[in-house]
């Protein structure tokens, strides 16, 4: 590597107040234009979902709708969220994104505290079989039979039980409570406390951060699922989610998209008279409403996914 | 080291003679009963473990059964290599293979050049606020499922309203819309589209933080040299990625047989079905579908092995070239 000393102070400034140059100018347009183009792109589809779905549907089949409703209504949602089975998927998502992270985040930190106790005599062996199944696993239909073997098919607790434990959150909380200075643990077990206390009063307070990170991970992880509910209980009605029906919408409108141009494949509910939603603004709505609570935290939440994408990947 | 040794014999001997004697396996049951509350804490996750992961690995043994539901999984008929043969010998299991090599490699390329590019960009801005606006937004869709993604996708690219159609004839690019979902061979290329739409600005972070370690003293320098902004780029930031670009690629080897599930499965359909099919659905398709879990259960196996032998050889590469490796 090339080794150059500090400049001095006053070159420096000279650098920094230099003028730009013709290559300068052109290179940061290019870049601006280039970044403003991006933001475009990576916003304007949600953008252009949100239109549609906040105009009347059957408006909306004439086309042209970008990044203003041409008739705003609040009917599609009212129509989605009208319907049972939406709800009750909205209720089955958010009760397996609050209990399977509860669940996750304290039976994973548990488990990368007793792995991260130094004199533990399964220390080593439980590592190393939690770690291989990061690259080693039974694939899909060993996996399904012994879903079904076990009953879990048809149930809620398909969705908590087999993700209990993730790996790589294990081998993140772990090396953030190796961080953690012994000394705390040390005084609390010279004060008497059981390994659970010490875990429950010492460690997982201090672990705050990193739960927070990983409680994120799994929150989203499970909001986003959708290929469980698929294979286990797509025969379940009363069990999917809001991830699901979507799916379930979008093939349908993939299928008839594919077959037939849009007018055709929706001129049949226009003509129905009474029925005012099509699948087009049904789907926007669904995506709209799957979405909504990810956005909504993300960007308040960036920064924690980067520290825990770091902190798991620099140990593992 | 050798200095050290003595110092650490003398503390063993220090120690009392009652704990020194205790060995093997006397002391280890002795430290399982220290250790109990530890042990309740984590045995009944290593129950889990071995029941959620290792259990199905024993289901391999299916795919040399003629499996059928009904029985127990001892009371099969054992057909051998059948089902492997039959997967080998088959047509449409190449045209499987052939779809998931195509569009995880031009996943790979695609995902590493467009991610080390914008990290380039990005680092190129100068405005803080704008850099940070930018960033945020690049990587919203990371976070989106994959339903919501493909249902994105195959509206901008439907028929009537699709955005792409719009901007592409009003340029005068097309003279028709173009059924884009409808079209077997555009499928990889969406694909690549709509991975690198969703990832990119995740990708980018990991060399964004490698930038952040290039000394900025080697930019002064080649300033005064007279170095130009695209030479600053392509003689120090480029070089400077060098070692995190190798050993990403290194490590993407090992996942050449997945080429991803959800958007290919959520894009297909009938009409690009030789095209978009890949392991994966194949394994969903002859499984769950159609019921022949011995058929693909052999083609899980096949795409495991396969992974695994890639995984090593990238293990060893990464070693060999003395670079940070996978384990």
């Amino acid at each position: 590597m090339i080794k150059t000393k500090a400049l001095p102070f006053r070159l420096k400034k000279k650098i920094s107040k230099r003028k730009l140059t013709t290559e300068d100018i052109i290179f940061d347009t290019c870049n601006y234009l280039f970044m403003i183009l991006l933001i475009i792109v990576m916003l304007y589809p949600m953008l252009n979902q949100l239109a549609i779905s906040l105009n009347d549907a059957t408006d909306s089949i004439r086309g042209g709708i970008y990044l203003w409703p041409r008739e705003f209504t609040l009917q599609n949602y009212q129509h989605v969220l009208g319907e049972a089975h939406i709800l009750q998927a909205l209720f089955i998502s958010v009760a397996r994104t609050l209990i399977g992270t509860v669940i996750s985040v304290f039976c994973t930190a548990m488990v990368a505290y007793t792995l991260s106790r130094q004199e533990f005599v399964l220390r080593k062996p439980a590592t190393i079989l939690f770690v291989l199944t990061m690259y080693f696993h039974g694939g899909l239909i060993p996996t399904y039979l012994l879903i079904r073997e076990l009953g879990l098919i048809g149930s809620f607790w398909v969705y908590i039980i087999p993700n209990i434990i993730g790996v790589f959150n294990l081998i993140v909380i772990r090396s953030f409570i190796d961080g953690l200075p012994n000394s705390f643990i040390e005084s609390a077990r010279i004060d008497g406390a059981g390994e659970f206390t010490i875990f429950l009063r010492i460690v997982m307070p201090l672990s705050l951060p990193v739960l927070a990170t990983v409680s994120l991970f799994v929150a989203v992880w499970q909001w986003n699922s959708w290929f469980d509910v698929f294979l286990y209980n797509s025969s379940h009605p009363h069990l999917t989610t809001l991830q699901y029906e979507l799916m379930k919408i979008l093939q349908n409108t993939n299928a008839a998209l594919a077959q037939r141009s849009a007018v055709d494949a929706f001129a049949g509910s226009e003509a129905q008279g009474g029925n005012v939603v099509t699948p087009m603004s049904i789907r926007a709505t669904m995506t709209i409403i799957v979405s909504v609570p990810i956005i909504l935290v993300y960007p308040f939440l960036q920064k924690y996914f980067v520290k825990g994408m770091t902190l798991g990947g620099v140990k593992e | 080291m050798r200095i050290e040794m003595p110092t650490i014999e003398r503390n063993v001997n220090k120690q009392p003679i009652s704990k020194r004697k205790r060995t093997g396996i006397k002391e280890f049951l002795y430290q399982l009963k220290q250790q109990k509350t530890l042990l309740l804490m984590c045995v009944p996750f290593i129950i889990w473990l071995i029941i959620f992961k290792y259990l199905p690995i024993w289901g391999w043994v299916i795919a040399f059964q003629d499996f059928k539901p009904a029985r127990g999984i001892f009371e099969q008929e054992w057909v051998g290599w059948e089902h492997f043969k039959f997967l080998f010998t088959a047509p449409e299991f190449y045209r499987v293979l052939r779809n998931t090599l195509a569009m995880s490699i031009i996943n790979m390329v695609l995902g590493f050049v467009t991610a080390i590019s914008l990290a380039i960009l990005f680092n190129e801005i100068r405005n803080m606020p704008f850099k940070r606006v930018a960033q945020t937004i690049s990587y919203m869709p990371h976070f989106l499922s994959w339903v919501v993604a493909a249902s994105i996708v195959s509206h901008a690219l439907s028929l009537e309203y699709g955005i792409i159609n719009t901007v592409l004839l009003k340029l005068g690019i097309i003279q028709e819309p173009i059924l884009w979902l409808g079209v077997g061979h555009y499928f990889w290329g969406i694909i690549g589209a709509a991975e690198v739409w969703k990832n990119v600005g995740w990708n980018a972070i990991i060399y964004l933080a490698a930038i952040a370690m290039i000394n900025p003293q080697l930019y002064e320098a080649a300033e005064i040299d007279g170095a130009g902004r695209l030479q600053r780029i392509w003689y120090i930031t480029l070089p400077g990625m060098k070692p995190v670009i190798v050993i990403l690629l290194i490590m993407n080897m090992g996942y050449i047989l997945e080429s991803g599930f959800e958007p290919q499965y959520l894009l297909g359909n009938p009409m690009n079905i030789h095209y978009s099919e890949n392991l994966d659905i194949f394994v969903l398709r002859y499984g769950i579908s159609m019921g022949n879990f011995s058929l693909a259960t052999a083609a899980g196996i096949f795409k495991t092995v396969i992974s695994f032998i890639f995984l090593f050889a990238a293990n060893h590469m990464a070693k060999r070239l003395g670079q940070a490796r996978l384990f």
